[in-house]
C-alpha cells in the first residue's frame, strides 16, 4: 500500500508556473497520501479525454429545497489524475452537488459514478475509493486529532497497525504533531480544516472530494496541503476541489467548472475555459453580476 | 444612547417569541410558570402586611438576601447567563462606558427573570404597609435591592467571562449543577427541617445579616416602621455604597474585558496516546465502541447522564426512608437499566452532523449499530447488575434476586436493541455538540415526544414476558417464576437485541443521507 513514489516532482508542476510559491511537497507525506493506482493512469496535461473512465462521473444530478431548485442537472466528467476546481458564487449549488456525488445527500435526479461504481447503487463500494471533506459539518471533536483520525481509519476497516504507522505521517505533514494529544475541540478553525483534511486521506483513497479545504487555513499550512495534494495527482490520483479563490484555482488547477444557479455554465481545462483572459475576469464575465460600485460617494467624505 | 440600548434588548426579547409557533409556546409555558410563581411571592410578602413586624422583618430581609445570592451564582453555574446584551457585541462600537454600564442594567430589567425580580421586590411595598416612614423606605428598598441583584449578577458574569468561555469549565459546572438538581428534593426537606429546628435563631440571623451588602436594603421598610432611623440611615447608606462599588467594579472589569477578550485556547499536547482505540479491537465495530465510551466520559451530555445515575439509590433510598417502606428500593435494578438503554435512543442525534464521518466512511450500518450498543452495555452492565443485588442487603428480601435479576437484564438487552432502531430512524431533539445539557434543544421537540412515547410503549410490550413472571411470583409467592425468569430475561433480551441492531443497521444502511440530512436542519 505505502509504495514510495518514483518519479519526484516532474509532473507536479502548476499549470501556471507564475511565482514558484509552492514548499516543495514533504517526502514524507507523499507516499502516504499516494494512491494503490496503476502507475500508467495519465497525466494532467494528457489526460483530456484519455482516460478510459473518468474519476468521477456526474451525470444529470438535480436536487430541489421545497421552492428553491438548488442542483438544476448537473453533469461533469473529472478525468482521472485531474486537479479539478468547482467554482462558483455563494448558494451556486457546489457543497448540494459535491454532497450528492460523495454520498451525503440523496439526488432527486442523476446519477454519480465512481471509477464506474455507482454511487447511489452501492455506496459501500464506492465510498471505499473516495476522500471526502465536506464542508460546514462537525467533527467528533471530544476526540484528540490523532484519535481522529485513526478512529477514521479503523472506521473504513484498515488494519490496526496500518493506520498506526500512517497517523503520525499524516499529522506531521500537515504540521499538526504538536497538538496530536489536544482535543479537536480546542483547535483552531485551519487546525479544524486540517484534521478533517487528514481524517479524508488516511485511507488512501483514488478520488479526493474536499469542499473549501483552504478555507481559514494560513499560507504555510496551505502551500504544505498544495504541495500535498499536487504529489498525489502527479501519482496518478484525481483530486476535486471547490474554492471562491480565482487565483488559487488557476494556479493549482488542471480543469476547472464554473458552477452557478443550480447549473454548469463552464467546464473543461483551466486554459479551455479561461480563454485568454484571467480565470477571474472570465467568471464574472460568466457568472453576471458583477456591479459597478456607483453610490456609496459619502464613503470617500470622511 | 441608554434609551437604543434598551429599545434593543426590548427588540431582542420580542423577536425570540417571533421564531416558531412552538416557541413561542414555549415561552408562553415559562411565562405562566413565571407568573404563578411572582403571583404566590407577591400574595405572601402582602399577606406579610399583618404579621408580627419581627417576623415579616426577618422573612423579607433573608428571601431578599437569597435572591441577591442567587442573582451571583445561578447564572454562573447553570451557564444560564442572559448575554443577549453581551458587552463584548458593543466593543467596536464607540459608547461612553458610563451610558453603556446605565443602559446595560436598566436592560437587565426586561426579561423574565429580572422583572420578575423587581415586582417581587415591590411587594415588599405592601408588607410594610402600615406607615408612611416604612412604605417610603420599603420602596427605596426595593429599588435599591432589585438594581443590587442586577448589577452583582453582571458583574459576577464579566469577571468570570474569561473563565466562562473556556470549554472546560463550561463541561464542568454544566455537569456539577445536576448533582443538586436531582437531590432537589431531599435538600428542600433538609432547608426546612433546618428552618423548622432553628425558628428562633432566625430573627438574630436577619438582624446580623441587615447589617451586610446582601439585606441592607431589604431592610428599611421594617426599621422604619419599628422607628429605627438611624438604623436605616446607616443601612441605607451600606446599600448605596455596594451599589456604587458594584458598578465602579463592573466599570473596571467592563473596561478590561472590553480590550481583552477571553482567550479560549488550550495547551497542545503532543500525541501518542490512543486511549481506548489502542485496547478495543480494531474492528469498526471497535472502534464506534472506543469513540462512543470516550464521549461517555468527555462530553457533558453524555457525561451529565452518567453522574445522574450513582444519584438513583441516593433518591429511592431517601424516598424509602421518608415513607418507611423500602419496597421501591427494590426495582432501582430494572429503572436504571431501563434509562441506561434509553440514552442511546439519541446517540445518532447527540453526533449532530459529525455523523458524516460515518456516512462517508461508508461503514456497515450493522457495524456502527453494534459499537454503539456495546458501548453503552460496557457501562451499563456493571452498574446495573449492582444496582439489582445491593438494594436487597436493605431489604433482606432474597428470594426475588433471580426474578429481578432476569428483569433488569432482559430490561437492559431489550432497551438496547430498541434504542439501537429508534435511533437509527428518528432524529431526537437533543442539545447541539459543545453546548450545555440544559440548553434548550432545537428541533422538532413535538415528533422527539411522539417517537419517545411510542417508543416506551414498544419496550413495555416487548417485555411483557419478564414482567408477567414477575406479576406472577408477586401472587403466588413461590420462587420458581423467579428462576424462569432469570432464564427468559437475558435469552429473550439478547435475541431482541440482536435483532434491534441487525434492523437498525438495516434502515441505517438505507436511510443514512435521509438521517444526515435531518441532522443537518438543527445546527
Amino acid at each position: 500500500m505505502t509504495e514510495p513514489r518514483h518519479e519526484p516532482t516532474s509532473t507536479s508542476e502548476p499549470p501556471q508556473a507564475s511565482a514558484p510559491p509552492q514548499v516543495a511537497p514533504p517526502q514524507a507525506a507523499t507516499p502516504l497520501a499516494a494512491p494503490p493506482q496503476e502507475a500508467s493512469l495519465p497525466t494532467p496535461h494528457e489526460s483530456l479525454g484519455g482516460a478510459p473512465l473518468a474519476a468521477l462521473s456526474i451525470r444529470g444530478l438535480a436536487k430541489r429545497f421545497g421552492e428553491k431548485i438548488a442542483v438544476d442537472g448537473v453533469s461533469l466528467e473529472v478525468p482521472s489524475g485531474s486537479f479539478y476546481g468547482m467554482v462558483g458564487p455563494n448558494g451556486a449549488g457546489k457543497t448540494t452537488t459535491l454532497s450528492m456525488a460523495t454520498g451525503l445527500l440523496r439526488p432527486d435526479f442523476g446519477t454519480a459514478l465512481i471509477h464506474g461504481v455507482d454511487v447511489w447503487a452501492q455506496p459501500l463500494e464506492a465510498k471505499k475509493l473516495m476522500g471526502v471533506l465536506p464542508d460546514g459539518v462537525r467533527l467528533f471533536d471530544r476526540l484528540t486529532g490523532e484519535q481522529l483520525v485513526t478512529y477514521s481509519g479503523l472506521l473504513r476497516g484498515m488494519d490496526r497497525e496500518v493506520v498506526g504507522a500512517r497517523v503520525p505521517e499524516l499529522l506531521a505533514a500537515l504540521d499538526l504533531q504538536a497538538d496530536a494529544g489536544t482535543l479537536v475541540v480546542d483547535y483552531s478553525a485551519g487546525m479544524t480544516k486540517k484534521i478533517a483534511l487528514a481524517s479524508a486521506l488516511i485511507h488512501a483513497p483514488r478520488l479526493l472530494v474536499l469542499d473549501e479545504p483552504f478555507e481559514s487555513v494560513d499560507p504555510v499550512s496551505a502551500a504544505n496541503i498544495r504541495g500535498i495534494l499536487e504529489g498525489y495527482v502527479a501519482s496518478g490520483g484525481t483530486v476535486i476541489v471547490s474554492s471562491h479563490v480565482m487565483d488559487l484555482v488557476q494556479r493549482m488547477c488542471s480543469h476547472v467548472a464554473v458552477v452557478a444557479g443550480g447549473r454548469v455554465l463552464a467546464a473543461g481545462s483551466v486554459d479551455e475555459v479561461r480563454d485568454g483572459s484571467t480565470l477571474e475576469e472570465r467568471f464574472v464575465q460568466l457568472v453576471g453580476g458583477g456591479h459597478r460600485t456607483e453610490g456609496l460617494e459619502w464613503l470617500r467624505t470622511f | 444612547m441608554v434609551a437604543h440600548l434598551l429599545g434593543l434588548k426590548w427588540r431582542l426579547l420580542l423577536n425570540g417569541f417571533k421564531r416558531s409557533p412552538w416557541q413561542l409556546v414555549g415561552m408562553a409555558l415559562g411565562l405562566l410558570y413565571a407568573l404563578g410563581l411572582l403571583v404566590l411571592l407577591v400574595g405572601g410578602l402582602i399577606a406579610l402586611r399583618w404579621a408580627d413586624p419581627e417576623i415579616a422583618h426577618t422573612v423579607v430581609v433573608l428571601g431578599g438576601a437569597a435572591a441577591v445570592l442567587g442573582w451571583a451564582i445561578i447564572p454562573l453555574v447553570a451557564s444560564a447567563a442572559d448575554m443577549t446584551l453581551d458587552p463584548a457585541r458593543f466593543t467596536t462600537f464607540a459608547i461612553p462606558p458610563g451610558q453603556l454600564l446605565t443602559g446595560l442594567a436598566i436592560a437587565g430589567f426586561i426579561g423574565i427573570p429580572g422583572l420578575a425580580t423587581l415586582l417581587a421586590a415591590l411587594g415588599t411595598v405592601g408588607t410594610w404597609w402600615r406607615s408612611f416612614p416604612a412604605v417610603a423606605g420599603a420602596l427605596l428598598g426595593a429599588v435599591l435591592g432589585a438594581v443590587t441583584c442586577i448589577v452583582l449578577s453582571k458583574v459576577v458574569t464579566t469577571a468570570t467571562a474569561g473563565l466562562a468561555a473556556s470549554r472546560r469549565f463550561k463541561d464542568l459546572s454544566s455537569i456539577i449543577v445536576f448533582i443538586p438538581l436531582v437531590l432537589l428534593g431531599p435538600i428542600m426537606l433538609g432547608i426546612f427541617d433546618g428552618v423548622r429546628g432553628s425558628a428562633d435563631y432566625l430573627p438574630g440571623l436577619a438582624r446580623a445579616v441587615s447589617w451586610t451588602p446582601l439585606g441592607a436594603a431589604w431592610s428599611l421598610g421594617g426599621d422604619l416602621e419599628s422607628g429605627n432611623v438611624a438604623a436605616a440611615g446607616l443601612k441605607f447608606l451600606i446599600s448605596a455604597a455596594t451599589i456604587a462599588g458594584l458598578l465602579l467594579c463592573w466599570h473596571v472589569l467592563l473596561q478590561r474585558a472590553l480590550v481583552t477578550p477571553p482567550y479560549s485556547g488550550g495547551s497542545s499536547k503532543r500525541g501518542g496516546k490512543l486511549g481506548l482505540f489502542g485496547l478495543l479491537p480494531g474492528t469498526p465495530a471497535g472502534a464506534v465502541a472506543a469513540r462512543a465510551l470516550i464521549y461517555w466520559m468527555k462530553d457533558p451530555r453524555y457525561a451529565a447522564s452518567l453522574v445522574i445515575v450513582p444519584l438513583f439509590p441516593v433518591l429511592f433510598f431517601f424516598s424509602g426512608s421518608q415513607s418507611g417502606s423500602y419496597g421501591l428500593l427494590m426495582i432501582l435494578g430494572p429503572v436504571t437499566a431501563f434509562v441506561m438503554a434509553w440514552s442511546i435512543c439519541a446517540d445518532v442525534s447527540y453526533d449532530n452532523t459529525a455523523f458524516a464521518l460515518h456516512l462517508s466512511a461508508g461503514i456497515r450500518g450493522l457495524d456502527d449499530r453494534l459499537g454503539r450498543a456495546l458501548a453503552c452495555l460496557a457501562i451499563s452492565l456493571p452498574v446495573v447488575v449492582v444496582f439489582t443485588i445491593g438494594p436487597l442487603f436493605v431489604t433482606g428480601e432474597w428470594q426475588w434476586l433471580p426474578n429481578l435479576l432476569g428483569l433488569s437484564l432482559g430490561t437492559l438487552f431489550t432497551g438496547l436493541g430498541l434504542s439501537s432502531v429508534i435511533s437509527a430512524r428518528y432524529n431526537i431533539a437533543v442539545p447541539l455538540p459543545g453546548d450545555s445539557p440544559f440548553k434548550k434543544p432545537p428541533g422538532n421537540v413535538a415528533q422527539t415526544l411522539a417517537v419517545q412515547a411510542v417508543g416506551m410503549g414498544l419496550l413495555a410490550l416487548l417485555l411483557v414476558p419478564e414482567l408477567a413472571l414477575v406479576a406472577v411470583q408477586a401472587f403466588s409467592g413461590g420462587p420458581e417464576a423467579g428462576w424462569i425468569n432469570l432464564a427468559v430475561g437475558p435469552v429473550l433480551g439478547l435475541i431482541l437485541f440482536a435483532a434491534g441492531v441487525r434492523l437498525g443497521g438495516k434502515w441505517l444502511d438505507a436511510r443514512g443521507p435521509e438521517m444526515f440530512a435531518q441532522l443537518s436542519v438543527n445546527r
